[in-house]
């Protein structure tokens, strides 16, 4: 148990940054690669927890609650934008009998 | 203990990957419910063990059944969506590693970090973390709730049939 809680102290920060930037890098990539759009809301939450390990990080590093009182609030964030996207997956679903987000083109121009 | 960092990244770079490029939308979401476990694993290893539970709690239990139940709502695990072109697809890939690239060039020697606090791993314990949330944080927790209301109303209004639009 002493082991897992001075983990941290042998490991560099720089490492924390350069995970959760391969996994915001890995979440664009999955935005920009795929065509179904409940695909590319899971790599919308990919991102958004990359935001909260480096918050996580950050707040251990330097022994403070409130890094990890925004993570909680990136949590409810996310948990009410998980709500209305899916809701309007289930729309899209249901007006164009389809999730491939290049039925919903008009928007673009 | 150090291994057990490598070893929990390792998976949650393959799981994201495969989040990626698997085609099967129920595949995507096994994978990413393996890649949020390891995630709570790192919070374990940060001394968060309330962000821990919660992560668990929140993501592995109620979103990612809330994937799951629209998946199959939608009867799509057998719906077949083309692929974007090869060319589009390359560039995506390409894009995500330059961005990658130039994260880590901006981030590589800009932080010198001196802690602000003497370290202690009771941070993330629930005692410590309510009482940040509750005294300097309060009024943001309070007005989340307004934010959780406006979310249940909007997603009322997009899931309720519109009889307006039957013409469309």
């Amino acid at each position: 148990m002493k082991e897992i809680t001075s983990a941290i102290q042998l490991i560099p920060l720089q490492h924390y940054i350069i995970l959760s930037v391969t996994l915001f890098s890995i979440g664009m990539m999955g935005v920009l690669f795929r065509r179904n759009i409940i695909a590319i809301l899971m790599c919308l939450e990919l991102m958004f927890n990359s935001a909260n390990l480096l918050l996580a990080a950050f707040s251990a590093y330097h022994s403070d609650p409130s890094g990890q009182v925004f993570v909680f609030f990136i949590m409810i964030v996310a948990a009410a934008e998980v709500a209305v996207g899916l809701s309007i997956v289930v729309m899209m679903k249901r007006n164009v009998e389809s999730v491939d987000i290049n039925l919903l083109n008009r928007l673009k121009w | 203990m150090v291994f057990l960092f490598y070893f929990l990244s390792a998976i949650m770079v393959i799981s994201a990957l495969l989040v990626v490029f698997s085609k099967s939308p129920i595949n995507n979401v096994i994978y990413l419910i393996i890649c949020f476990i390891a995630m709570a694993g790192h919070y374990i290893l940060l001394n968060a063990q309330f962000l821990a539970v919660v992560h668990i709690i929140v993501y592995t239990g109620a979103i990612m059944v809330l994937f799951l139940f629209v998946i199959m709502l939608l009867n799509l695990n057998k719906a077949i969506i083309p692929q974007k072109s090869a060319a589009t697809r390359i560039l995506a890939v390409v894009t995500g590693g330059i961005f990658f690239l130039v994260l880590i060039a901006a981030t590589r020697q800009t932080f010198v970090i001196t802690p602000r606090y003497a370290f202690t791993s009771e941070i993330g314990l629930v005692a410590n973390v309510g009482k940040t949330l509750f005294h300097e944080f309060l009024l943001p927790f309070e007005i989340s709730s307004v934010l959780f209301i406006s979310a249940m109303v909007g997603a009322v209004m997009f899931g309720k049939r519109d009889h307006t639009s039957d013409e469309l």
